[in-house]
């Protein structure tokens, strides 16, 4: 299976770019985490295994034609809905929130996988579609049926970032697709009310203290406005250059919130500065760019969505956890890929690689 | 597939594709422009946001510096005081802690409520002082229930001490906890809320000099406010110490002869205008300005008549009565209006077209010459020459003696007495001046006003025959380690050149006051030293009420001044008793005692047997006082 035109048209670009972005984001992690006292392993080690992990699931998910996976699309789309609604009965409950599955050897976190198994379902439903034809509302009931399942089950859990991504990753497929104003629309006019519902009834207190302390930062300084607040000033006392590695007074000193994870890039600009900031996003930039580029050459239309849909993941995983940092955004739970740290960001973050690189490499094998 | 369709499918895919790339690069220039917003153009506050969100100065109070004696005696020094202190951030159950405190101290409850509301609005890692001044057994008790009492610290800090006790309490001051006003004032931008400062006296005068300089440390602290490390520690600087001029001893005896009597008294070296006593009583207990007055304690000196709140020597503005008779006397001398040998019939009262000024002698002094109106304090003898002299002139010759205005003693409010004249009343009644208000101004009363350094500063002037020094109360500023860090010399304010033989003819006088027959000040004579002085009584009512009890507040002020010894002249001494009624019988005697215990001091009069020497011994071995009545 593995011929001598794979390893030929092996994206390494992508690849090396991954790694690259990998590779500072140990830096960071070992400048983030400078300051703990861990017992076992340091974080930035544990971090390379992860990294090795991710690679050698490339690997594997590299070894298998992508397009094996349009058959089994829906079947694992089902297995993963199936442990959603496992999670919600028999998960585990940690900070009020039950995300984790244990598995006996392992614990795995389904709305994960979710991420992934969605984009293939998505890429399964739309690949029978005419490239030229519009969707109307009709067509795009059945897409939404799939992705309001999931993302009602993540944000149970509650896990409001992660299903918001969900909805996102599914939504930009859906625009690659194209879908006509008519079914915009509607479909804004359908959600208003229901994003008023899960306001008012399934949104918990604290997550709605983080969108109203994102309106407002102030309002609670030392409550749930504190992460924004203390990372912002993390960010902008990096000014032009930063202050240089493990010299970041916010991270040395823990005012910042879970920085070696989800506010891992917070670290890094107040560390290296606007630029050091500049260069990191071109690299994203440019990944992003990469993988759009891989989906507008791949010859069909299955691999062409997969594509799209993990560089959406990638993209919209990007821009939130950007974004929360430096205060655009509210603060939801999502890391940054490949430079949080974290085994389960990574693994999802990897696969995506994994599937980019099998698209890529199998565009002429058409 | 037709190869047509192929085309158009492959475009749309191509246009939809760069349509996401865009759509992606608009992201990245968001985030972009974010971060532009926060490291470029917000930069720098948010730089100064991140220094002050780690650094925490945990300030270390300075000991303040002692005040001395001129012998370096200790006034005032510091002593070790507990304070209860609460650190917010770590008081679980707030309302269940002040409860128990307020058990264990015994205090009231709401009082500690109120101490802790204050601390809000502060950091919660910053400690809130709740309670000052509490016993050794308090914080003994506290220790061992510590884990009772979680979030609660005791703090040590240095507190003024007074070994003296009330011992020149208006002198000396008072600390209190540094007010709102002071902390918005710039001259006190290093204070923090909490700090003592120097409310009135020397502590307030010295402030600057007393205060030393906090030390403190800089502490790293994590984002819980937890300690994490020293920064750096500056140690505090010991206050400076102040050096007063005022000798302890004589302090002490001046206080002893006043007893529970109102009034001031200032001893004043003629020589350089050192401040040797400076007595305003009665005194109040300064310790209780810094700790806890009770509201009981409070109105009690409130309502005491004798004023105990008011620094009297300083302060006190009282018509100078017949002391200011030195002064007409020079006036009347130096013009040529009188000699000494020009004498006044004196028949008991003195008329001015229709009005009729009395003598307080009612039977008239009969012929006396200037001695002798000195001596018996004959008021027609005035009354005649300060109608010739006019109040103008009277008023240019108390200038001349420095009266009228501010000494700049050097302490805060003083005040500057009245000399009146008759561009003064123009001014302030817009009415001109009678004659007729010349002659009370001439025996002192009237709108004439004196406050006791005044007094002082007056009489230390003819004794040293016409040098007006500033009166002063510091003589050197020491550092911790006892070196000089600043010395003060004499000043002087003016030099008033008189005849020789006028300061003579009112000095001879003035001897003859305290020591000769008929003379009103006996109770000031000491026979080891010549001392000359003079007495006053001056009118607090116009009214007089001859007969029966005068309510304590209408009664006359009783004034003595007075130098020695008479031949070279070192020492000068004014006492003020209010409402003493008779500067023979009150208040010659307290200066009296004054002189005696700076002769004693001196090794003139050998100290007696028995310690303490009382006014009332003294009034007894004064066998001629005679009330000016």
């Amino acid at each position: 299976m593995l011929d001598r035109r794979l390893i030929t048209n092996f994206d390494w670009t992508l690849i090396g770019l991954v790694l690259l972005i990998s590779a500072i984001g140990v830096l960071n992690i070992y400048s983030a985490s400078a300051s703990y006292k861990v017992i076992g392993a340091p974080y930035a080690l544990k971090q390379c295994y992860w990294i090795l992990t991710g690679l050698v699931l490339i690997v594997i998910v590299c070894s298998v034609d992508y397009h094996l996976l349009e058959d089994v699309a829906y079947w694992f789309y089902g297995v993963v809905l199936a442990l959603l609604v496992v999670v919600l009965v028999a998960g585990k409950t940690s900070m009020g929130a039950t995300r984790w599955l244990h598995l006996g050897f392992i614990n795995i976190q389904p709305s994960e996988p979710m991420k992934i198994v969605i984009i293939m379902a998505f890429a399964r439903f739309f690949a029978g579609f005419p490239v030229l034809r519009k969707l109307t509302i009709r067509d795009i009931l059945y897409p939404l049926l799939l992705l309001g399942g999931p993302a009602l089950l993540i944000m149970k859990q509650p896990d409001l970032g992660t299903a918001i991504l969900v909805i996102l990753v599914a939504s930009s497929m859906m625009l690659y697709v194209g879908v006509r104003w008519t079914a915009l629309v509607s479909v804004f006019l359908t959600a208003l009310p229901v994003f008023y519902l899960g306001w008012q009834r399934y949104l918990r207190d604290y997550q709605k203290a983080r969108i109203l302390n994102f309106l407002d930062p102030e309002r609670d300084p030392l409550g749930s406005g504190y992460h924004i607040i203390q990372s912002e000033i993390a960010v902008g006392s990096g000014g032009l250059s930063g202050k240089g590695f493990l010299h970041g007074t916010q991270t040395q000193l823990r005012f910042l919130p879970e920085q070696h994870t989800d506010f891992a890039f917070s670290v890094f600009s107040e560390e290296w500065g606007f630029i050091g900031c500049l260069v990191m996003l071109c690299l994203y930039f440019f990944l992003i760019l990469w993988g759009l580029q891989i989906a507008g050459r791949c010859n069909d239309r299955f691999g062409s969505l997969m594509a799209v849909g993990v560089t959406a993941m990638l993209f919209w995983h990007m821009v939130i956890n950007v974004g929360m940092v430096i205060g655009l955004f509210p603060v939801v739970g999502v890391p940054l890929p490949f430079f949080s740290y974290g085994g389960t960001s990574m693994v999802t973050s990897m696969v995506g690689v994994g599937i980019l690189l099998n698209v890529s490499m199998r565009r002429f094998m058409f | 597939m037709s190869e047509q369709r192929y085309v158009r499918e492959s475009q749309e895919s191509g246009r939809r594709i760069f349509g996401l790339s865009v759509a992606a690069g608009a992201m990245f220039f968001l985030l972009f422009t974010r971060l532009w917003y926060l490291q470029i153009i917000e930069s720098d506050r948010l730089l100064d946001l991140s220094e002050s969100n780690r650094l925490r100065f945990v300030p270390i109070a300075a000991s303040r510096g002692a005040i001395l004696d001129r012998n370096g005696k200790v006034l005032v020094s510091n002593t070790p005081s507990f304070s209860v202190a609460v650190v917010p951030q770590d008081v679980k159950d707030k309302d269940e802690l002040i409860g128990r405190l307020a058990k264990y101290l015994n205090l009231d409850r709401s009082e500690l409520m109120e101490k802790w509301e204050k601390g809000k609005g502060r950091a919660k890692y910053y400690p809130v002082i709740i309670a000052s001044g509490i016993t050794r057994d308090q914080v003994e008790f506290l220790e061992e229930n510590r884990l009772r009492l979680p979030g609660v610290d005791i703090e040590m800090k240095p507190i003024r001490e007074y070994p003296n006790d009330q011992l020149a309490a208006h002198l000396l001051g008072y600390l209190a906890e540094i007010s709102e006003q002071e902390l918005e004032n710039e001259a006190f931008k290093e204070y923090n809320p909490g700090d003592y400062t120097g409310k009135s006296g020397i502590e307030r005068s010295w402030e600057r000099e007393l205060h030393g300089t906090d030390g403190g440390r800089q502490i790293e602290v994590d984002a819980r406010g937890r300690y994490l490390r020293t920064v750096s520690e500056t140690t505090p600087e010991i206050g400076n110490s102040v050096v007063l001029t005022v000798d302890l001893e004589i302090q002490k005896r001046a206080e002893q002869a006043f007893g529970d009597k109102a009034g001031a008294a200032v001893a004043m070296d003629v020589n350089s205008g050192e401040i040797l006593a400076f007595v305003s009583n009665p005194g109040f207990d300064p310790a209780l300005f810094t700790g806890r007055m009770s509201p009981a304690q409070w109105k009690e000196y409130l309502d005491d008549k004798r004023h105990p709140l008011e620094n009297k020597a300083l302060k006190g503005q009282y018509p100078p009565g017949s002391t200011f008779k030195i002064v007409t006397a020079l006036a009347g001398l130096e013009e040529g209006l009188i000699d000494e040998n020009s004498t006044v019939v004196c028949t008991g009262s003195h008329t001015m077209g229709r009005d009729r000024f009395k003598c307080w002698e009612k039977k008239g002094h009969g012929a006396v010459n200037l001695k002798r109106a000195i001596k018996e304090s004959c008021d027609v003898y005035f009354y005649q020459l300060g109608e010739r002299l006019g109040v103008d002139k009277i008023a240019a010759y108390a200038r001349r003696l420095g009266l009228g205005e501010r000494l700049g003693v050097g302490l805060e409010n003083e005040k500057g007495g009245l000399i009146p004249t008759s561009e003064w009343k123009e001014k302030k009644y817009k009415k001109k001046w009678y004659r007729g208000e010349t002659l009370p101004v001439a025996i002192g009363q009237g709108y004439t006003l004196m406050t006791p350094i005044q007094l002082a500063s007056m009489i230390a002037t003819v004794a040293n025959e016409g040098t007006v020094h500033r009166p002063y109360l510091v003589k050197r500023i020491v550092d911790r380690d006892g070196k000089v860090i600043k010395e003060f010399t004499p000043q002087v304010l003016r030099k008033a050149v008189f005849k020789p033989g006028s300061l003579n003819a009112v000095k001879e006088g003035l001897l003859a006051v305290v020591n000769e027959p008929k003379g009103t000040g006996g109770g000031a004579r000491l026979y080891e030293v010549k001392v000359a002085g003079k007495t006053g009584t001056s009118q607090v009512v116009k009214l007089r009420v001859d007969k029966g009890n005068i309510p304590y507040q209408y009664r006359d002020h009783a004034l003595f001044v007075a130098f020695a010894p008479y031949e070279k002249p070192e020492v000068a001494v004014a006492v003020v008793i209010e409402h003493g009624e008779h500067g023979g019988a009150a208040a010659a005697p307290v200066a009296g005692s004054i002189l005696r215990a700076y002769f004693e001091g001196k090794g003139v009069i050998r100290k007696p047997v028995k310690d303490e020497v009382t006014a009332d011994d003294e009034t007894e071995e004064s066998p001629d006082t005679i009330g000016e009545e």
